[in-house]
């Protein structure tokens, strides 16, 4: 988060002061932003979510079709139905409900369709817990969605109403993902400013604006929607002739996203004085850095703080933020990591056979340079387990230790960061 | 025409074709013939047709011969076996 | 006492500090210990660990004092805590001598059961706390309790506030 060197047209005076946690701060922000069908199912720690949204609706504050829905893969089939008609859609799960409804989420994306959707991140089962790792965002990364992970309370909120406008850019069409770590901050209260309602509005333009189509059985372009009156068959059957071409469409729409990405978060700076990063990594002290440490979620809160005390006593340690993991930003990891001597990357879920998934897209991005440094990479974490200060602290030292003494190419790269071996 | 490349697809691969232009009733082996004389016109036949490939014009029944399948459904359904299913002449 | 960590959050909100409160839960039933953290900050909070180090420990259930609570605590750091009215088996529970740390006492059981009628003894230890001065300000306290409660229910917990905070004894 960065301090406003423009004047934004909203600067802190102008917004209002809200103490919330990070399910609240969700629920606020779909209010604000015109949301036309919310269709959940409840799961810890998503439960507030969707609790505080139904008091909008039963209030009459929004104007928004509440469907209870008996599970999250009728949740997801009902937003996917309802952003085929046109409809903004908005839906929230995480671990176990977010498995059930896997198959959908291929198909909200394939579709095209910007369905946004709140993940408070929460370990899968077996064995079950309710608290928070990224299992299961970890498990949607190839389904096409774009996944964007927030730090603290007023990134939740600030990324929930940002999603929607990503979701519906022309170029984009994709559905997003909102990652929030459940308990750590579905359940934290902290200090956010909520923007104006009519602020939100203008900022998304209004109601969902739908892009146009072209067919050869109509001379105008169509509204992309499912209308009687314009009949469209969305979803049709594709063998090989034609599924490779329609996937490659949605690959290349996730190239774009990573500029409309940077862009939504300028603008954004320009409505409110905030900023992540450049909108896909938060990069604090890397430019001197000899140790990173690559971290997402709210933990890079945690690990931040350590690093500015060790900076203080003279440790080269930088902390990088990734926001978004899919689009991967690779290129500009690259430049922030190629010339820093030891990154760790810490990973919150486990890939049982394989390094973790995070590790994996930062290795992809140095590969090519011809500086690079040794990662590492670090399982922490798991099932809620709390990455504390003093697990920093340890970190850090041994990394300074392993720095020292160079690693054996032989040595164990897939560490364990807080767990009694 | 060439197979679209993947800039020239639509959005989402939404069907960019009538799905009408595709004459399925290729598809057949089998060919639902219509006794006209011993039809009721019931109209069960064109109620369970699964494509829809039978027509009613307000006067009689017939079976529309670019889509039928000659999946027989009409044949089986019809009360008083007006319809019977023959052979397709010629194709494979 | 999840409820108890907002109020005090949000108290310090309106005292002009960044604030942040969250629970760890236990296994989900009544009555099983739990645990609260709340940070207050004049700087925008990062850290969204679990508090190991506290400059203030809060206990409301006095059947928990032993030696193992305190872990942690920072050296001269405060205690407020609940109890049965004798003052030694403060000291005696937790293995400690005076001088050790700070030590506030709060007769939240009997002010609760007293004033709510019940034995919740969550908002009688924000007396306690405000009794140190300068963790929140009662007129922020009384606000956020309004905001959270209403009517009598409001009315009588702020009485209950005032009273517990009246007193509390430091020993």
């Amino acid at each position: 988060m960065s301090i406003a060197e423009v004047v934004p047209r909203y600067p802190k005076e102008k917004q209002k002061m809200m103490m919330l946690n990070g399910d609240e701060a969700v629920a606020y922000a779909v209010k604000q932003s015109y949301v036309d069908v919310v269709a959940a199912y409840p799961i810890t720690p998503q439960t507030i979510i969707v609790e505080k949204f139904s008091e909008f609706v039963a209030n009459g504050e929004v104007h928004t079709e509440f469907i209870h829905v008996e599970s999250e893969h009728s949740a997801m089939s009902a937003c996917i139905g309802a952003a085929a008609a046109g409809a903004r859609a908005f839906t929230s799960t995480c671990s176990q409900g977010l498995a059930l409804m896997a198959e959908m989420l291929y198909i909200a994306s394939g579709l095209r369709l910007p369905v946004v959707m709140a993940v408070t991140n929460r370990a899968l089962s077996a064995p079950i817990n309710i608290h928070s790792d990224h299992s299961d965002a970890y498990l949607m990364r190839d389904s096409g969605w774009i996944m964007l992970f927030v730090e603290n309370v007023q990134e939740a909120y600030d990324t929930t109403i940002q999603a929607f406008k990503i979701a519906e850019h022309s170029e984009v069409q994709l559905p997003v993902s909102v990652h929030l770590d459940g308990f750590f901050l579905s359940h934290t209260m902290e200090n956010l400013y909520i923007l104006p309602d009519e602020a939100v509005y203008e900022f998304l333009g209004g109601p969902r604006k739908l892009v146009k189509v072209k067919v050869e059985y109509f001379d105008e372009e169509l509204d992309y929607a499912l209308n009687p009156a314009r009949p469209l068959s969305m979803g049709m059957l594709a063998f090989y002739d034609y599924y490779f071409e329609i996937k490659i469409q949605q690959v290349e729409a996730m190239k774009r996203a990573e500029k409309v990405i940077r862009e939504v978060n300028e603008e954004w700076y320009k409505l409110t004085g905030r900023k992540y990063g450049d909108g896909l990594v938060d990069a604090y002290a890397i430019s001197d850095a000899e140790i990173a440490i690559v971290v997402m979620g709210s933990s890079a809160g945690t690990v931040r703080s350590v690093a500015k005390k060790l900076r203080e006593k003279g440790v080269k340690v930088g902390v990088l933020r990734i926001r978004s993991i899919r689009p991967f930003p690779h290129k500009t990891v690259a430049e922030l990591l190629k010339d820093v001597k030891l990154v760790a990357v810490l990973d919150r879920a486990a890939s049982p056979g394989s390094f973790g998934a995070l590790y994996l897209d930062i290795i992809s991005s140095l590969y090519n340079q011809k500086e690079r440094p040794i990662v590492v990479d670090y399982i922490y974490g798991l099932g809620g387990r709390d990455l504390s200060p003093q697990l920093v602290y340890k970190l850090v030292e041994d990394l300074e230790e392993g720095l020292k003494r160079g690693f054996a190419p032989e040595e164990e790269v897939v560490r364990y960061l807080g767990v009694r071996e | 025409m060439g197979l679209r490349s993947s800039r020239e697809i639509p959005l989402g691969g939404v069907g960019f074709k009538l799905s009408t232009e595709v004459k399925t009733g290729d598809w057949r082996a089998m060919r639902p013939v219509i006794d006209q004389n011993k039809c009721t016109k019931c109209l069960l036949c064109w109620l369970y047709c699964p494509e829809p490939a039978i027509i009613w014009d307000g006067v009689k029944v017939e079976v529309d011969y670019n889509y039928c399948k000659g999946c027989g459904i009409c044949a089986h359904e019809c009360p008083v076996k007006a319809i019977s299913m023959i052979p397709e002449v010629g194709g494979e | 006492m999840w409820t108890a960590s907002n109020i005090v959050a949000v108290a310090a909100a309106y005292g002009g500090k960044y604030a942040q409160s969250f629970p760890a839960f236990g296994p989900e039933r009544s009555g099983a210990p739990v645990l609260s953290f709340t940070r207050i900050s004049d700087e925008p909070i990062e850290a969204h660990s679990m508090i190991y180090e506290p400059d203030i420990l809060v206990i409301l259930d006095y059947t928990l004092l032993s030696p193992k609570i305190i872990e942690g605590l920072k050296p001269g750091g405060v205690i407020v805590t609940n109890y049965p009215g004798d003052v030694n088996f403060v000291f005696e529970s937790l293995g400690i001598k005076r001088g050790d740390y700070r030590v506030l006492l709060v007769p939240a059981s009997k002010l609760a059961l007293e004033i709510l009628k019940i034995k919740a003894t969550n908002t009688a230890m924000i007396g306690g706390l405000l009794r140190l001065g300068y963790v929140v300000k009662f007129e922020d306290v009384k606000k956020a309790v309004m905001e959270r409660f209403s009517g009598q229910v409001a009315e009588r917990n702020i009485i209950l506030i005032e009273r517990a905070m009246n007193e509390t004894i430091e020993v």
